[in-house]
């Protein structure tokens, strides 16, 4: 074992056993971050904020909520909604996250992909993102389930259809998933475990290694230059703070972060106290009915772009274009062939690309909630979920032939 | 300034997402057009009855008879509005009312007959008077009565022809049984033979007390579905529960619903139950109360959470300053 001796205080103490003041150095005052960063590098620790937020208040609802079919609507829209003190606020909380959270890793994704922030030696961090991105939406859609509601229920029935494989008619696969014919106890249970257990687990995990791949290639910055952070650190340690090109996680970039955070919870509370029903789908308040289909059936809003680009296809294509929608955007850095790391605006064609991504997400997202029957919608449906599937290819070939920027240009 | 012009970029595609999501899809999600593939725009008359929706949806549909019939019934209507109602002779024609109305809570041809007791508060004159005049018309339900079946307040129509004598009836109930009264009593009257409101502890059998014996409360259980039952025969199928009817409908929809239930729901065997203004907002305030309880303390606490948020804003953007001031 090793040799110990007493300590002077309780910060002492901790250091010998558990290395805390080396720890804060990796993590908090020698974590440098480029200076040249705007707010939107922020979204990183505001997505934790809220993660952080989501966990409490799913807590709460967790200590009251039934995972039965029989009673579940009632102790999510009664029990904690008028016996739980404050478990409105909690349910407002958790149910205003859920949806604000895709918000903020929508805007953490385009600002990555605005950036380059993927590209050569970050590969990593993207693909880890993405691993996110998918285990979100998995929690996302498990808590969806479980108030069981209308949409609950229909959402439930329509996602699990998928796994029939198209003209495969695997349905074998599907009640398997269900544990019965048409969601059910069954199918309730087990999307409880997988919400409130399993899946934020994998989420906490991945959190862990999203950060760890920061790490070594550092976040990126405006302008997309290298820095060399052993110097630039240097520089900074010996007082020279307007040369460094670089600042310490702790406490200078977080300042910045708190306060990003503070302007987003003015934002947060107001929505849970103002305009909560944003966030709630009306349909969810009919309690589920096997028996009576919603006129309309749609996911939440930060599903919608993918599910239309699932809708204006036949059976298998639609499949197979859902597939090719969920996984492509993981390949972004293999994609891009660019040696380029810079923001859009300086990469000629790559800039038009990327606001016709951006662009295309949202006619998709619009087109996901409107009904198919509309002659016009469906076809700027089509339209949309092609011009999605075609931005991979045409991303490889534009960037092929993306000059080298030149340093100081 | 850089940041601002990056948020102002992050903002508008946020709001321009959630304007197609949300006010729009809804929008075009619950459109509704006729035949020719014009949009019918579903306005609320302020509660007040004189027969327009009905005649308007009855030219939609094309059929000149029906829009004859409704044209007549509801200038009848207001041909009684127009008399002087005597209250006092009212109240002998009331007297054939209380055959039925009488708070007895029994089901008589399929529904128990609503009480009467603030009708006068809650009920506009001109469709007390088209009630009385012919019950499924008033109602909008004519459709459902037009072959086989009979309303079951159908008898009226040969128990109560003279027009002064409706007049003088609807002047009784306007001036007899007005008072005042709670959202609660003025939802009792109006919705709850058919709706319960199992979070407010209503069935179609109204409130339900507290039993001291299992056997009590099994009993009257027992009662309840077999009212279930006889409203599910009728109406063909069980009306909803409308414990959480105000988060799951638009206030517009409630509104247009309410009073004209064929409007948002062409065909459907709900009955128009001619509340007035203050009828509806009592209405509307006990669902709210049942279906929104956190309503007050969500508006007691947000300011207090909000305000928090703004000076924590303000310290975090200090703080920062103070940070930062070196480095450029």
């Amino acid at each position: 074992m090793a040799h110990f001796e007493k300590a002077k205080n309780l910060n002492e103490w901790l250091d010998q056993r558990l290395a805390i003041n080396t720890l804060k150095r990796v993590l908090n005052t020698e974590y440098w971050i480029p200076k040249d960063i705007n707010f939107l590098w922020a979204m990183g620790m505001v997505l934790a904020a809220t993660f952080g937020i989501l966990v409490l208040s799913g807590i709460f609802l967790l200590m009251y909520y039934k995972p039965d079919t029989n009673l579940a609507f009632d102790s999510v829209n009664y029990t904690i909604m008028s016996e739980v003190g404050y478990g409105w606020l909690w349910r407002h909380i958790h149910g205003v996250g859920a949806s604000i959270v895709f918000l903020i890793i929508y805007i953490h994704m385009f600002t990555g992909i605005y950036y380059g922030s993927y590209k050569k030696g970050r590969e990593l961090i993207w693909l880890s993102g993405m691993a996110l991105f998918v285990a979100f939406s998995a929690e996302a859609f498990s808590g969806y389930m479980l108030p069981w509601g209308q949409m609950s229920y229909w959402a439930g029935m329509v996602i699990t259809n998928l796994f029939s494989g198209g003209s495969l008619e695997a349905y074998g696969l599907v009640e398997w998933i269900r544990g019965d014919y048409v969601p059910g106890d069954a199918f309730l249970t087990r999307f409880f475990m997988l919400h409130v257990f399993l899946i934020p687990l994998v989420i906490i995990g991945l959190i862990v290694l999203h950060f760890g791949t920061l790490r070594i290639p550092h976040v990126n910055n405006q302008e997309g230059a290298e820095i060399d952070f052993k110097e630039a650190a240097d520089l900074w340690k010996s007082g020279k703070k307007k040369e460094s090109k670089v600042i310490p996680f702790s406490p200078v970039f977080l300042s910045k972060d708190v306060f990003v955070m503070g302007v987003y919870f003015i934002l947060f509370f107001y929505l849970v106290f103002y305009n909560f029903n944003f966030a709630m789908d009306p349909v969810n308040f009919d309690p589920a009915d096997g028996l009576k289909t919603p006129a309309h059936i749609y996911p939440e809003w930060y599903f919608l772009w993918s599910y239309e680009i699932l809708r204006p296809f036949g059976k298998d294509a639609g499949l197979i274009a859902f597939g090719i929608a969920q996984l492509a955007l993981f390949f972004l850095p293999f994609i891009d062939r660019s040696p380029n790391v810079a923001p859009a605006h300086k990469r000629g064609l790559f800039q038009v690309w990327f606001w016709v991504l951006l662009v295309d997400m949202i006619v998709l997202t619009a087109m996901g909630k409107l009904p198919p029957t509309d002659p016009t919608f469906a076809w700027i449906g089509l339209v949309s979920a092609w011009t999605f599937l075609a931005l991979g290819p045409i991303l490889f070939i534009i960037t092929m032939f993306e000059k080298k920027i030149e340093k100081g240009a | 300034m850089r940041e601002l012009k990056i948020l102002a970029v992050v903002v508008f595609f946020s709001l321009l997402t959630y304007y197609l999501v949300e006010p729009y899809a809804h929008h075009e999600m619950h459109k509704k057009v006729d035949a020719q593939g014009n949009e019918i725009k579903i306005e609320s008359h302020g509660f007040t009855y004189n027969g327009a929706d009905d005649i308007e949806e009855a030219v939609r549909a094309g059929d000149t008879a029906r829009v004859e019939a409704k044209k007549a019934f509801w200038a009848e209507v207001a041909e009684v509005a127009r008399l002087k109602g005597d209250a006092t002779a009212g109240e002998a024609g009331f007297g054939l009312c209380m055959g039925c109305h009488n708070g007895a809570n029994m089901n008589m041809g399929s529904v128990i007959p609503p009480n009467l007791d603030h009708a006068g508060a809650l009920y506009d004159k001109n469709y007390l008077i088209a009630l009385i005049k012919d019950p499924a018309m008033a109602s909008n339900v004519d459709h459902k009565y037009a072959d086989t079946m009979m309303h079951p307040m159908g008898s009226i129509k040969s128990m109560m022809s003279d027009k002064q004598q409706i007049a003088d009836v609807v002047a009784y109930l306007l001036k007899n049984k007005a008072g005042e009264v709670t959202s609660k009593e003025a939802f009792m009257e109006a919705c709850v033979r058919c709706h319960a409101v199992r979070y407010g502890k209503l069935t179609q059998l109204g409130e339900t007390p507290a039993f001291k014996y299992e056997k009590d409360a099994l009993a009257h259980k027992i009662k309840v579905i077999d009212e279930q039952d006889a409203v599910k025969a009728y109406m063909g199928k069980l009306p909803p529960d409308l414990s959480m009817i105000i988060r799951a409908r638009s206030e517009h929809f409630m509104e247009t619903f309410i009073e004209n239930p064929q409007s948002q729901l062409a065909g459907t065997s709900m009955p128009r139950v001619g509340l007035n203004h203050e009828g509806y907002e009592k209405v509307k305030a006990y669902l709210t109360e049942v279906g929104d309880p956190s309503k007050e303390k969500r508006e007691a606490l947000g300011p207090i959470v909000i305000g928090f948020f703004i000076l924590f804003s303000l310290l975090a953007l200090l703080w920062k300053k103070s940070q930062w001031r070196d480095l450029h």
